[in-house]
């Protein structure tokens, strides 16, 4: 490093001592590295280094599509593409890819590394599912492919793994062809989280595309009260005959003061926002309002003021009924807490086949925490009653979870492990999280 | 347009290439390496949504010279035509390794100045030869005064925007378009590594500049805009000023 620098995540907490190297060249760059960030919008500490190996590579330049087939919709692209490239090109023309996340402003490599998952997840199971083949630079130095028939283990401990299994140098998935540019959706009104996941059951299997925003402030009769969006690919008649055309955003230019987010201020918005949103009937939906809402304000993080924020995203079964998803939102509702105001809620499908991938059967709340002395207490309780119900926590998003919490939540982490030493067997990838949250230390006495 | 771009490959030359072809343009790249042009190709195609082998490619090394004739031949072959030629290909080092490596700047003073020079000269007589066309190529704020970080490079950027202000005067009325382009520090591979000063620009934004010039044939161009008036403020500066000051 030559000068004195910092990185951090989405969420601006930790900043931690680091820098990136860029280059449109990534196999270069990626020799002897430790990890390769993409586009920084994982919350946490996972696309941070660890200390001591501050300089991580950076995909971003990386950012080429190598092909595509339109009769299959097979593409292929090097790890720093954006999805906003792909959106902005492919939608128009009638593709879309088969899993977005909130954000357009990711990386295909980090849309792996994370196995992201969107509002289809009921249906569609993660981005990982739809991932055909990885090109991979490994910590011995070789260049690797990897896929569900080629070094399958390697393929599913990267999907998800969080980049700790070798850098992400390409990626082929497979692109879905949509009715037209539009989206067709309604609304609806829930007054409490049993009514959520039933309206979210209900509409599984009519509805591609299906998320609440959840209150995640009010107590009492108002408790995980919301609204339930559930949306397809406009048909026909339905669309507009123009596509659409971008929304233009706003750039927060600066931090806002810390004390800006309280409880007043969140319950204020909270109300504003159902008040506003109220029961509405099928019509058309421009995608970037119901994909990537947040987008529209550039740097929104900013808002969180400069001590930065965490998002904790856990899923918790559905064999747990409503009474565990209560307990968690009057955990979250406590006094004392400052939830943001708006959180989403989401029913996840089955587990796909990414050894560390996030979601499993269950009901998923992703909710924003300021970071504030309370912040890891809390966490630590959320993460009991998770551990307890059998669920677990999305790495791409955690900053506080502890190392036996994580352990207790997953079965898989053994069959992770042995297989990421097979391929690092000195430990050489690594990150802020993974110091954190797993031992990677190089095999003592060869047994994983 | 039937557009030529050596050194599409990385950098700014990627992103006015991306703007070139998404708007409809036809391209043909330049550059050194044969399979690293075709995955630019590639991606320029998959972009536009053109079939794969539209965009055509052929190897032209700025320490080459005796290529450049036969890329520029083969770009026209491949085109059926050439309306515009555009040079964003270059080198960069820090004025302390150029000190430090006689070789080095040698090489840079060749590349960035002579061979570039010798490759528009070719391309001004193609161009000419079919009566009309631009010929867009990036040199550097770099140019505009001797400055001491970049003493050498600063030279041959220098040379090279005389040696295009002069060919505009020449041939404009021919209906050769001269265009040069003197970006401020943008963020680019070239770059990476160097403390980074205000005003910065993105690749993409520059891309976006020099497309309205090349349709303008706008003579010269300063990306980001504002790099204009910092210049401007630059040159009027005293010699006493300039030696003083560590910019
Ligand atoms: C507003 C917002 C909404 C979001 N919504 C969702 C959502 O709905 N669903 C969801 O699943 N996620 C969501 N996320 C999280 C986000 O999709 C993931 O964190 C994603 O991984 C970020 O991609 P990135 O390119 O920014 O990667 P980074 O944040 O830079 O990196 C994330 C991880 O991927 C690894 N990585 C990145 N590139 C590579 C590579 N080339 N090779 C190896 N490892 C690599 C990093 O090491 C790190 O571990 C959201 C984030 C934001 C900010
Ligand atoms: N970035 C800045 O801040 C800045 C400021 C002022 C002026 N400029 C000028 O703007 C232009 C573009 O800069 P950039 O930042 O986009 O640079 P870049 O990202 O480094 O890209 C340079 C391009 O030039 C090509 N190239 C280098 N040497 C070559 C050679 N010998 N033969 C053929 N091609 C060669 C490279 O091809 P390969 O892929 O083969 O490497 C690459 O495509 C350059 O002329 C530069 O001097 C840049």
């Amino acid at each position: 490093m030559k000068r004195a620098e910092t990185l951090a995540g989405w969420g601006r907490s930790p900043v931690v001592p680091g820098c990136e190297v860029r280059s449109e060249d990534l196999p270069r760059i990626t020799v002897g590295r430790p990890l390769t960030r993409g586009l920084g919008r994982s919350y946490g500490d996972s696309s941070l280094p660890a200390a001591g190996d501050p300089v991580v590579a950076s995909a971003v330049l990386a950012d080429r599509i190598l092909a595509f087939d339109p009769d299959s919709g097979t593409l292929r692209a090097e790890a720093g593409l954006p999805l906003s490239d792909l959106y902005r090109l492919f939608l128009p023309r009638g593709w879309f890819v088969p899993v977005t996340p909130g954000t357009q402003f990711v990386t295909v490599g980090g849309m792996v590394a994370s196995d992201i998952h969107g509002g289809n997840h009921h249906r569609d199971g993660c981005f990982g599912a739809h991932v055909t083949e990885l090109r991979m630079r490994v910590a011995d130095g070789r260049i690797v492919d990897c896929s569900r028939t080629e070094e399958r283990d390697l393929f599913r401990a990267t999907v998800g793994g969080m980049g700790l299994t070798g850098h992400i140098l390409e990626v082929t998935f497979r692109m879905v062809r949509v009715s037209s540019p539009w989206l067709w959706g309604e609304s609806e009104r829930v007054r409490n989280v049993g009514e959520f996941v039933e309206v979210l059951g209900r509409a599984a299997a009519d509805w591609p595309f299906t998320k609440g925003w959840i209150d995640c402030v009010s107590r009492g009769k108002n408790l995980g009260r919301g609204v339930m969006f559930r949306a397809r690919w406009a048909q026909g008649a339905e669309a507009p005959a123009k596509p659409p055309t971008p929304k233009k955003g706003f750039t927060l230019p600066m931090n806002l003061p810390s004390w800006t987010l309280n409880r007043l201020t969140a319950r204020v918005f909270n109300g504003l926002y159902y008040q506003t949103h109220p029961t509405r009937p099928a019509s058309v939906i421009h995608p970037d309002v119901f994909f990537y809402p947040l987008d529209a304000i550039r740097h929104w993080n900013r808002v969180y003021g400069k001590k930065g924020f965490t998002q904790y995203q856990c899923v918790i079964p559905h064999s747990s009924g409503p009474r565990a998803l209560t307990r968690f939102l009057e955990m979250v509702t406590r006094p004392g807490v400052v939830a943001s105001p708006v959180c989403v809620i989401k029913d996840c499908g089955p587990e796909g086949d990414g050894l560390l991938s996030f979601p499993k059967s269950g009901i998923s709340f992703a909710i924003d925490f300021p970071v504030r002395p309370w912040t890891q207490g809390l966490i630590d309780s959320l993460n009991d009653l998770v551990v307890g119900e059998g669920g677990r926590i999305y790495l791409a998003k955690d900053t506080f979870t502890r190392r036996d919490h994580f352990a207790k939540m997953e079965p898989r982490l053994a069959e992770w492990q042995s297989i990421r030493r097979q391929w690092d067997p000195e430990g050489r990838l690594r990150s802020a999280q993974s110091e954190r949250l797993l031992d990677l230390g190089p095999t003592k006495g060869g047994s994983p | 347009m039937k557009i030529v771009v050596l050194g599409a490959t990385k950098g700014m030359g990627r992103a006015l290439a991306r703007r070139l072809c998404e708007r409809g343009d036809a391209l043909f790249l330049l550059g050194r390496d044969p399979e690293d042009l075709s995955r630019s190709a590639r991606d320029l195609e998959a972009r536009a949504g053109r079939p794969a082998g539209s965009v055509g490619t052929a190897v032209c090394d700025l320490e080459r010279p005796e290529g450049f004739a036969p890329a520029l031949a083969a770009a026209e072959a491949g085109l059926g035509g050439l309306d515009t030629v555009v040079v964003t290909a270059g080198l960069f080092e820090t004025q302390e390794r150029l000190e430090a490596d006689a070789e080095l700047a040698r090489r840079l003073l060749t590349v960035d100045f002579a061979n570039t020079v010798v490759f528009c000269e070719e391309a001004r007589r193609r161009l000419l030869a079919r009566g009309a066309g631009t010929l867009c190529v990036f040199s550097s704020v770099a140019g505009e005064r001797g400055r001491k970080p970049v003493v050498l490079y600063g030279a041959a950027k220098a040379g090279l925007s005389r040696y295009l202000e002069g060919l505009d005067h020449k041939f404009r009325a021919q209906g050769l378009r001269t265009i040069c382009v003197k970006p401020g520090f943008v963020r680019t591979g070239m770059t990476e590594g160097l403390k980074t000063p205000p005003f910065a620009g993105e690749p993409d934004a520059v891309a976006a500049r020099v497309v309205k010039a090349i349709d303008r044939g706008q003579p010269v161009v300063y990306a980001p805009g504002i790099w204009g008036l910092i210049m401007l403020v630059i040159r009027l500066l005293p010699r006493f000023v300039m030696r003083k000051i560590g910019f």
